[in-house]
C-alpha cells in the first residue's frame, strides 16, 4: 500500500454517496407508472430473499448451526414478527447448537 | 410540509433507535471481521473506523480495500465501487417513492447517506409513508455499531470468540427474515416472491461462470428479473395491494 489512503477513501465515499444519493434526491414525486410502482413495491422483498439465502448458510461455523439459525428466523418471524426478537433467537440458537457440533 | 410534529418525530426517531438494536448487533460482528480484514493491508485502527463512517457498506468496503491493498488506480476505485454497491441505487429508487414528495432535499440527502441493507430493509417496511427519524433513530444506534467494531476489530483482531461472532452473524440475516415474512404471511403474491427469490439465489450459485459474479451484482440482477416479472404479472394499486 504506498497510494494515499485518504485519497482512496475520499473517492470511494463519494462514488458510494453518489450512488445512494442520486435516485433518492431526483425522483422526488410519485411516479405514475403502474409498472414502475409496482416494479418498486417488489424490490425489498426480493433483495432481502436474494441477500439472506444461501448466504446464512455460510454466515456461522458450520452449516447445521446455520441452518438452526434459519429454521428459528423463520418461525419466530412467522409466529411473531419482532426485528429484535428473530434476531436474537436465531443467534442464541447458533450459538447452543455451536455448542453441541 | 415539513416534519413540524416534533411529538411525531421523537416517536419515529425512537422507534428506529429501537428498530436498529439488532442491526447495531449484527453490524458489530461483520465489522469486526472487517477491521481485521482492514489491519491485514496495512490500514491503522482509526483508518479503519473512518473507512466505515465513510462508507457503511460491507462488500462494498472489502471492494474498496482490494483496490487499495492493490495500490490501483483511481479511475478502477469508482468503477469497483460503483459496481459492487449498485444495489443501493436500486433501494434508493424504491425509497425515493416510500418517502413521498413531502419529504424535502435537505432529509433525502441526510437519509440518503444511511442507506445499507439493513436500514433500507427496515424503513421499507414501515407502515405509510417514511418519517426520516425513522431512519436517524436506526442510524444514530448502527452506525456507532459498524463504526466501533470496525475500529476495535483493526486494534484487537481475535479479541471476539468464534463462538459470539458467528452466533451474532446470523443477527442481520435474522432481521430480514423478520421483515419479509410478516408481510409474506399476508399476501400471497409475497410469499411467492420471497420463495422464488431464495431458489434463484440458490441456483445462482450453482451455474458455473454466473457464479463468479460478484455478490453485489448477482443482487441486483435477480432483483430486477425478479421484481419486474412480479410486478408485471401482479401490478399492485395505490394502496400497495396487489390489484
Amino acid at each position: 500500500m504506498t497510494g494515499n489512503i485518504y485519497l482512496y477513501l475520499i473517492v470511494a465515499a463519494l462514488t458510494l454517496y453518489a450512488v445512494r444519493a442520486l435516485p433518492m434526491t431526483l425522483i422526488r414525486k410519485d411516479i405514475k407508472s403502474p409498472f414502475i410502482r409496482s416494479f418498486l413495491y417488489y424490490v425489498p422483498y426480493v433483495t432481502l430473499s436474494v441477500m439472506t439465502f444461501p448466504a446464512i448458510l455460510e454466515a456461522t461455523g458450520n452449516t447445521i448451526s446455520a441452518w438452526a439459525g434459519f429454521a428459528t428466523a423463520l418461525l419466530v418471524a412467522y409466529i411473531d414478527g419482532n426485528l429484535f426478537r428473530v434476531a436474537i433467537f436465531a443467534c442464541v440458537m447458533v450459538y447452543i447448537v455451536e455448542l453441541f457440533f | 410540509m415539513s416534519y413540524n410534529n416534533k411529538a411525531e418525530n421523537r416517536k419515529w426517531y425512537w422507534k428506529g433507535l429501537k428498530d436498529g438494536v439488532p442491526i447495531a448487533m449484527g453490524y458489530f460482528a461483520v465489522a469486526f471481521t472487517l477491521g481485521i480484514t482492514a489491519k491485514n493491508i496495512g490500514m491503522t485502527p482509526l483508518q479503519s473506523g473512518l473507512t466505515s463512517a465513510l462508507m457503511h457498506a460491507s462488500a462494498g468496503q472489502f471492494a474498496a480495500m482490494n483496490v487499495i491493498a492493490a495500490n490501483a488506480g483511481y479511475v478502477e476505485m469508482i468503477i469497483t465501487t460503483i459496481i459492487v454497491n449498485l444495489r443501493y441505487l436500486l433501494m434508493s429508487c424504491s425509497l425515493s417513492q416510500k418517502a413521498g414528495s413531502e419529504m424535502g432535499l435537505g432529509h433525502r440527502m441526510l437519509v440518503s447517506y444511511f442507506v445499507t441493507d439493513e436500514i433500507f430493509g427496515i424503513s421499507s417496511s414501515v407502515e405509510g409513508k417514511l418519517n426520516p427519524y425513522y431512519n436517524y433513530g436506526a442510524a444514530s444506534i448502527a452506525s456507532p455499531g459498524w463504526v466501533i467494531g470496525s475500529f476495535l476489530g483493526a486494534a484487537f483482531g481475535t479479541i471476539l470468540p468464534a463462538s459470539v461472532a458467528n452466533a451474532m452473524n446470523v443477527a442481520l440475516y435474522g432481521m430480514f427474515i423478520a421483515i419479509v415474512i410478516p408481510p409474506a404471511k399476508k399476501d400471497k403474491v409475497i410469499a411467492i416472491v420471497v420463495v422464488c427469490s431464495m431458489v434463484s439465489s440458490y441456483l445462482f450459485g450453482l451455474i458455473p461462470v454466473v457464479r463468479d459474479i460478484s455478490s453485489g451484482f448477482k443482487i441486483m440482477i435477480l432483483t430486477i428479473i425478479i421484481a419486474a416479472i412480479a410486478a408485471w404479472k401482479c401490478p399492485v394499486n395505490e394502496g400497495g395491494e396487489v390489484a
